[in-house]
């Protein structure tokens, strides 16, 4: 289904998409999802990955999307969930493991803040077959929250705290995302730095660089923070 | 005299408010924002985050899930009185800031910096930070809530005089390109940036200069007042907007403060008060009345008064009715 949203496009996707659903995205498209989400990062990296804690859960079963992200949420004496917005964290910190963690948990996509490299999605998202998916401004924490119709479960809680746990997430025209990077690995993110980069001489003509110079800042403006 | 109960029940309040009501001027220069930007996905990340306003309101959920740190901005008048004193207070806000955790939720996101303990509540050592102002003749005490989000967007550098306006250009170009980028700083933003002052207080002047001034607000000196404007304009014009997108809406409005500085320095801080500008301030009088409002007021004449002695003439008290 694609519809138009502004002057982009904009579809639905299941949370087990197939390869051809997944290759059709191209960087810039919106996406809204429906299915089932997971939550992981670097506390279940680090346990999964690094320390070789089987999964608490066959999710490659349950869905095909992890999140970037701790939820604003609170566990109720009585066991249940109470959880209102839902942000993403910024995702390019988290780039070491992901390699091995698309092994484990045949995550095809990858949702979060900011994007990681294209060198990133070259040598490891596309050997996978997986996509990036960013959330939007990034502050729409009410609209994502409103997506989630049920907490299903949340995993590794005791282990990792509230904001570490793998929280599982029924969700239904779940976004707006927008597809940073595609199946061919090119950024969405890099081409727009890129073309901000072209203009920015004229930008900063006329100021003047710092009298002191401090070992290890850049005067390389095209140069990424991440 | 103030019970700490009705400053509590007024701080949760507040805790609230912030995480889920945008500021009216903050919103209304958003969609200024939006109603100039051109390019494709600057503008649908803008309509997005208005609509995202609406839902946060409509199902009152934390308009952003990162609920950021909780902090409190205290302004006593000179003839405020609390049960309990100070220390009172400061229970208050901290017991505040733990129930709202729970309650609203906020993310639970104080830690200690190298044990990473997390008490679950957004309190621990020197959390919630508490900053303290005062004004002459209230009776009043005006508690400001701010839920203060990003990582990324804050820079600090020290410039020397040599450097001029030219160099605190530079320095301003910098943060907000590096930052910009990806949109790590969640622009458009409120730039606040404190000049002068000793090193932290430049830092600190920055942060109240991002976080307790409303949109459209301008420094009463007319010559700092003019280089905010150019200030706004320079951050729109990098070309650069939501997210790092192509466009141009980085900059929703730009303060400047200043503070006197040794003769040699000219210390500098810039700071993003991100899409989640979120603040609330209620006035709680001697007589126990609560009256909320988005405007801090921090900045009086009297904060920025400049003379040995405080002359509270009419023109001064005039623009903290
Ligand atoms: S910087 Fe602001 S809008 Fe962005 S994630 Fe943090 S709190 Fe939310």
């Amino acid at each position: 289904m694609a519809e138009r949203a502004g002057k982009l496009k904009s579809l639905r996707l299941g949370t087990k998409p197939t390869r051809e659903e997944l290759a059709a995205l191209e960087i810039g498209n919106v996406v809204y999802l429906d299915g089932v989400v997971y939550t992981g990062r670097e506390g279940v990296y680090q346990r999964a990955v690094e320390e070789g804690e089987p999964l608490p859960a066959d999710l490659k079963a349950l869905s095909h999307v992890n999140f970037h992200c701790s939820p604003a949420a609170s566990i109720n004496d009585d066991g249940t969930f109470n959880l209102a917005a839902v942000t993403a964290t910024a995702s390019f910190r988290f780039s070491k493991w992901m390699a091995r963690w698309f092994e484990l948990s045949g995550a095809k996509i990858i949702i979060g803040k900011g994007g990681m490299t294209a060198e990133d999605y070259k040598s490891v998202f596309v050997p996978n077959g997986a996509v990036y998916l960013t959330t939007v401004g990034y502050g729409t924490g009410a609209l994502l929250g409103r997506g989630v119709s049920h907490v299903r479960d949340v995993f590794w809680k005791d282990e990792l705290g509230i904001a570490q746990a793998i929280w599982v997430l029924e969700v239904e025209n779940f976004g707006p995302f927008i597809v940073e990077s595609d199946m061919g690995g090119n950024s969405l993110f890099e081409r727009e730095n890129a073309k901000i980069a072209a203009n920015l001489d004229k930008v900063y003509e006329g100021t003047r660089p710092a009298i002191l110079h401090r070992y290890g800042e850049s005067d390389d403006r095209s140069d990424e923070v991440i | 005299m103030i019970a700490t109960d009705i400053l509590e029940d007024a701080a949760l309040t507040l805790m609230e408010k912030a995480a889920i009501e945008i500021p009216d001027d903050y919103l209304s220069g958003l969609k200024q924002a939006a109603s100039v930007e051109d390019g494709d996905l600057s503008s649908f990340v803008l309509q997005a985050m208005l609509e995202n306003y609406e839902v946060a309101k409509a199902d009152r959920r934390a308009m952003c899930a990162d609920t950021g740190v909780p902090r409190w901005f205290v302004k006593f008048g000179n003839e405020a009185r609390i049960d309990g004193g100070p220390v009172a207070l400061e229970a208050a806000l901290r017991r505040a800031t733990a129930r709202a955790t729970h309650d609203l939720p906020l993310r639970p996101n104080r830690v200690h910096p190298l044990w990473r303990t997390d008490h679950d509540n957004n309190v621990g050592i020197n959390a919630p930070e508490i900053e303290y102002s005062f004004e002459p003749d209230g009776d009043w005490i005006d508690i400001t809530a701010v839920h203060k989000g990003g990582l990324f967007g804050t820079d600090y550098r020290m410039l020397f005089p040599g450097d001029g306006i030219d160099g605190i250009k530079r320095f301003y170009l910098d943060t907000l390109v590096a930052f910009g980028k990806r949109g790590l700083a969640c622009q458009p933003a409120i730039i606040g940036i404190g000049l002068g002052g000793s090193k932290d207080v430049s830092m600190t002047l920055g942060k109240q200069a991002a976080c307790l001034r409303t949109v459209g607000d301008r420094n009463p000196d007319e010559k700092i007042a003019a280089l905010e404007e150019e200030f706004i304009d320079l951050g729109n014009s990098i070309g650069m907007g939501a997210m790092g997108f192509v466009g141009k809406s980085m900059v929703v409005d730009c303060h400047i403060e200043v503070g006197y500085c040794h003769t040699g320095g000219m210390p500098i801080s810039v700071h993003a008060f991100c899409l989640s500008s979120r603040r609330a301030t209620a006035r709680i009088g001697a007589d126990g009345s609560v009256e909320y409002r988005t405007d801090p007021q921090w900045f009086t004449p009297y904060m920025r008064r400049e003379r040995v002695e405080w002359q509270s003439a009419p023109e001064n008290s005039k623009a903290f009715a």
